[in-house]
């Protein structure tokens, strides 16, 4: 069972590996697609990433919700538990 | 009176050079790209063939990890030479309206293809990339292209086998002599060395099975060939209407006279014996470039060094061109680099333009033993080309009976 913080320093291996994106940047009240600039087919690679990462599932119709890293976060977590 | 088009920009990424610079320099000296290969798949299946010419430079010592992460290797390549190519034409300010790009490969996104099926295999379809489709679709290399450099004018993709390159030139001669574009980024992208594509060609005994000797394997003429050598990488040219690249001050290699595509219609792999499609495409070059056999200097031969492959072309450019063969300088250039399939035809269109600017002719390697029935000028050693107005041509071929010729001119 990772921590959040734990979960947030993973995604933001996966944002760097797809992106580029400096780790540093990927922060919690940051946007996906606002502030981070990832479109949609880089969100459903780093969706599959972080289901193998974390072991869990997030559902195609979830990813529309998971609006900043923060929600990624929390999802992450819920469903770990 | 059709627009003149013209060739201001070159770019390639081969087994014998990761940029023109220093492939041209090879191609003069005679070198070979083609090694032993390391991967574990060659024991894992025991392939046939153990050899073939990869890229000099890997992609990746040229792009960002993340821009690579979403290209095919084969696109990467095209990438690679298309940027060379468009800044050595040096166009700084251009109507990306009338910008366009034809950009060729001969198999497409193979890796991105078969890499996706093992994934579905092994780890199901939520693994499956959402990156796949468009890395693995033909025209995705011509696509990347045009985005690249913001081309707006079309972005095709010519697909007839080995002859794909060469088809390249002859479509983007077409959209500028039709109004359609001033500028096209033109060439082939192709990265196919997988152990899929080496066993299907090793099936039907297209390759080379020289495997304690790789670099002596491609020897195009000779007596001893067994098959052509796979290579990969990628050529790219900027063609330009003449009036365009004058306007701009442009340094201009040379003419882009003439092209021609012809089909054989006769068998789906194997060329006709008598040469005869190979044939109408070069009458059909020459014409279309108001060229007489007499003006042609250089010949860049498809010549892939396999034993049914290379006397067609033999009898055609004697068709073609008549007696005056006897006194055309040949080269077969995959004898260095192996046959790079669908980017063969725009590597070698980029070696044929610099034979012309620079009267130099590349060099044929391997030649120990010229098969007597092929009694060509093949050029082993340095050779100049005569002062004054020239024109040198460079043939494709493809499985399918895809027949394509383009001619260069001196300007």
């Amino acid at each position: 069972m990772a921590s959040n913080e734990e979960i947030l320093a993973g995604l933001a291996e996966i944002v760097n590996e797809e992106t580029g994106l400096a780790t540093e940047a990927v922060e919690l009240d940051k946007s996906f697609t606002e502030d981070l600039d990832i479109d949609s087919i880089s969100m459903m690679t780093i969706v599959v990433n972080a289901e193998e990462k974390f072991g869990v599932r997030i559902p195609d119709e979830e990813v529309k919700n998971l609006k900043t890293v923060g929600d990624a976060v929390n999802f992450i977590s819920n469903a770990q538990a | 009176m059709a627009r003149k088009v013209v060739i201001t920009g070159l770019g390639a990424t081969t087994p014998i050079g990761g940029d023109v610079p220093t492939m041209w320099k090879n191609a003069l000296k005679g070198v070979s790209g083609a090694h032993t290969l390391e991967d574990e798949w060659v024991a894992k299946y025991d392939l046939p063939v153990h050899f073939a010419a990869r890229c000099s430079t890997p992609a990746l010592e040229v792009l960002s990890r993340v821009e690579a992460k979403r290209m095919d290797p084969s696109t990467q390549f095209g990438v690679i030479a298309a940027r060379e190519a468009w800044a050595d034409s040096g166009i700084t300010e251009i109507d990306h309206d009338r910008l366009a790009v034809a950009f060729a490969t001969g198999i497409g996104g193979v890796w991105t293809l078969l890499d996706a099926w093992d994934t579905l295999r092994e780890k199901g379809p939520r693994r499956v990339l959402p990156m796949t489709v468009p890395m693995l679709m033909p025209n995705g290399v011509a696509a990347a292209v045009s985005l690249d450099l913001g081309a707006r004018a079309g972005a095709h993709t010519p697909v007839s086998a080995c002859a794909s390159g060469t088809e390249a030139m002859h479509l983007g001669l077409d959209l500028i002599r039709s109004g359609k574009a001033d500028v096209v980024v033109c060439g082939g992208a192709e990265a196919a060395i997988h152990p899929m594509p080496l066993a299907a060609f090793s099936s039907m005994q297209a390759l080379s099975r020289r495997n304690d000797d790789p670099e002596h394997a491609s020897r195009p003429y000779d007596r001893d060939r067994d098959g052509f050598v796979m290579g990969e990488g990628a050529g790219a040219l900027v063609l330009e209407a003449e009036e365009h690249a004058i306007a701009r001050g442009a340094r201009i290699y040379a003419e882009l006279a003439g092209t021609s595509v012809t089909a054989d219609a006769y068998h789906i792999t194997a060329p006709d014996p008598e040469g005869l499609g190979a044939t109408r495409a070069l009458k059909a070059a020459m014409f279309d470039g108001r060229i007489q056999a007499e003006d042609v200097v250089h010949v860049n031969a498809h010549a892939t060094s396999t034993p049914v492959g290379d006397k067609p072309e033999y009898t055609a450019l004697r068709a073609a061109l008549g007696a005056h063969v006897d006194n055309v300088a040949v080269s077969a250039t995959k004898s260095q680099m192996g046959h790079l399939l669908g980017a063969s035809g725009a590597v070698e269109a980029v070696l044929t333009v610099l034979a012309v600017y620079e009267r130099q002719a590349p060099l044929t390697i391997n030649l120990e033993n010229q098969d007597p029935e092929i009694p060509l000028d093949v050029v082993t050693s340095a050779r100049t080309l005569p002062a004054g107005d020239i024109v040198a041509l460079s043939n494709s071929f493809g499985f399918g009976g895809h027949n394509a010729v383009i001619a260069i001119r001196n300007v």
